[in-house]
């Protein structure tokens, strides 16, 4: 079984967001990147595919050349192939025409994305790859079994979960549930040395028009200050009458 | 031309997204001067979404289609755009619409955008703001391409009433196997317990509770205000409580009418998870914890005390006002 993992470099969850150029560009100054949380639930899976299943498993993002690193990262945590489509990710169905097409070339049986990323929210493209490639598609998966080319996922829906059979090829909009937490893998020395012997090929990308395009950024409004109160009347009085909220 | 909106329906009745959607379609079709259609599968009294602003309903009745299936349903409601000559396909913000959307969108050449918190700024370009970043900010979109597919973001219009005279029409797409090569073998849903996507009021508690032993009076206070019970992301990790109930940016994000956060420190990404929600209520026992800054109330003190007080109150209130 050959599976792409689809990763996101995104800002670290601790990142202040600050906007630059007329709050037209994400600020990068002094921002952490790491691979998207939802990815590496995903590239965990993975890891478990190609140690129990003996799975090979690349890894590909679209962006440019300052993404690398993210892409080390994940081969240190053990993927075999990492590649980097060398354009920069400008909208969510352009990102997904550029991976439909490293999916093609590759021939890949199960690509594994995340929910969403958490920088821009879209969780669009997992769902646009499968429907690009015609392959089946599961999203908000929290957790994925494979025998043969069958597989069975389990998909997080509101307010519950349901059971899914369906066949490869198949794409996944991946999250926590996938592993758990404490299962994620942070790379040890060994991994980080062979990691950085690991092919990491360039592809250059094919022509994909966004569709969409942000015009500005802004930040919430200010909040006020919170109002501290020192019994549950009160409170319940300022919910009622103030807030109007019960 | 015409505003298409795909109406989410449980059990043969509409849920509360579904109007506030078809609200949301009949505001972008007012500014383009045309009306909103309904796609209904197997779902409730169409003329239900005449109340808040659909003028044609399109009744799609079919066994196949009694489980939710993202690329049967995605196919129906592209082939219903085409059939209209939608420029605007309206969805929410629920797992089903995030799991169809992108399908749509693919399907009919069209841009997304997703979490779109309000009416489109401008309708020719077509601009919609939604929230990234997980709540820590907006983006002002533009939409280039000709039929566009929005998401509307959880709580974010609101369910208003635009009384329309509203006509109905069998709709009968046609499905192939292929839409069919995903198959739901079991659902497991609690049908008793109101769902953090679902629900207006969200009571979340956090480690400040010492233990899953304490959760309780938690569920109590949950059950008195008719809310759905969340918990912060250590608790979620240490197995406390269900994956399903981590709030925050790594788990589901909250835009209720009220959230309240017992004995949670308030970490940037739980903020950013809860930060749709219209108000927010701490109880916290250390004065210093983050999220003070980010709430409308709160109560220092210990929620082992505050919380037992806050239901009896609770209940007090409720027994008056009902």
């Amino acid at each position: 079984m050959k599976i792409l993992v689809c990763i996101s470099h995104v800002p670290d969850t601790t990142s202040k967001i600050n906007f630059t150029d007329g709050d037209t560009k994400f600020d990068t100054n002094g921002v952490q990147f790491v691979i998207n949380p939802n990815d590496e639930f995903g590239l965990t899976r993975a890891m478990w595919f190609k140690e129990k299943q003996g799975a090979t498993v690349h890894v590909v993002n679209v962006g440019g050349p300052e993404t690398e690193p993210t892409l080390r990262k994940a081969l240190a945590i053990g993927a075999d192939e990492a590649i980097r489509v060398n354009t920069p990710a400008t909208d969510g169905y352009s990102v997904a025409k550029q991976l439909a097409n490293v999916v093609k070339d590759g021939g890949y049986d199960l690509i594994i994305g995340g929910r969403e990323s958490i920088d821009y929210n879209g969780g669009m493209v997992p769902g646009m790859v499968a429907k690009m490639i015609d392959a089946n598609f599961v999203n908000t998966c929290i957790s994925l079994e494979i025998e043969g080319d069958s597989a069975t996922a389990i998909r997080e829906i509101d307010g519950g979960k349901e059971t899914i059979s369906t066949k490869l090829p198949l794409v996944v909009g991946g999250q926590k549930g996938l592993v758990e937490e404490s299962d994620l893998r942070i790379p040890n020395m060994r991994g980080i040395m062979q990691a950085r012997s690991k092919p990491l090929s360039v592809k250059e990308p094919v022509d994909a028009n966004a569709k969409t395009s942000t015009k500005a950024f802004e930040k919430p409004a200010p909040k006020g200050a919170v109002k501290l109160v020192d019994n549950v009347d009160e409170l319940v009085n300022l919910l009622h009458n103030e807030a109007k909220v019960i | 031309m015409s505003v298409l909106v795909y109406t989410e329906s449980e059990n043969g009745s509409f849920k509360k997204i579904a109007h506030e959607a078809v609200a949301y379609a009949k505001g972008i079709a007012d500014t383009m001067g045309t009306n909103v259609t309904a796609v209904s599968v197997n779902g409730g009294d169409a003329s239900e979404l005449g109340k808040f602003g659909a003028s044609k309903v399109l009744e799609v009745s079919n066994e196949k289609l009694k489980n939710f299936n993202a690329e049967a349903y995605a196919d129906v409601l592209a082939q219903a755009a085409k059939a209209e000559g939608a420029n605007v396909v309206v969805l929410t913000s629920s797992a089903n619409s995030k799991f169809m959307a992108p399908l749509v969108a693919v399907n009919l050449d069209a841009g997304y955008v997703p979490n779109v918190t309000e009416l489109p700024s401008s309708t020719a370009p077509f601009t919609v703001k939604h929230s990234v970043f997980t709540n820590k900010a907006f983006s002002n979109t533009e939409i280039n391409t000709e039929v566009k597919v929005i998401g509307l973001g959880k709580n974010a219009y609101g369910v208003k009433e635009n009384e329309t005279s509203v006509t109905t029409e069998a709709f009968s797409p046609s499905l192939s196997d292929d839409d069919f090569s995903t198959e739901v073998v079991s659902v497991d849903k609690a049908t008793d317990k109101v769902t953090i996507a679902d629900a207006e009021i969200v009571v979340s508690a956090g480690r400040g509770m010492k233990g899953p032993e304490n959760w309780g009076m938690i569920e109590e206070l949950a059950e008195t205000l008719g809310a759905a019970t969340a918990c912060s992301k250590p608790v979620s990790d240490m197995g406390w409580r269900p994956h399903s109930e981590h709030v925050g940016q790594t788990g589901k994000p909250v835009a209720s009418n009220l959230y309240i956060a017992i004995g949670i420190s308030g970490a940037i990404q739980h903020l950013a998870g809860i930060n749709a929600s219209k108000t927010k209520v701490v109880i916290n026992n250390d004065p210093e914890a983050p999220f003070f800054k980010a709430a409308d109330y709160g109560i220092v003190g210990d929620a082992f005390e505050v919380v037992p007080q806050l239901v009896e109150k609770l209940k007090e209130f409720k027994a008056q006002n009902n």
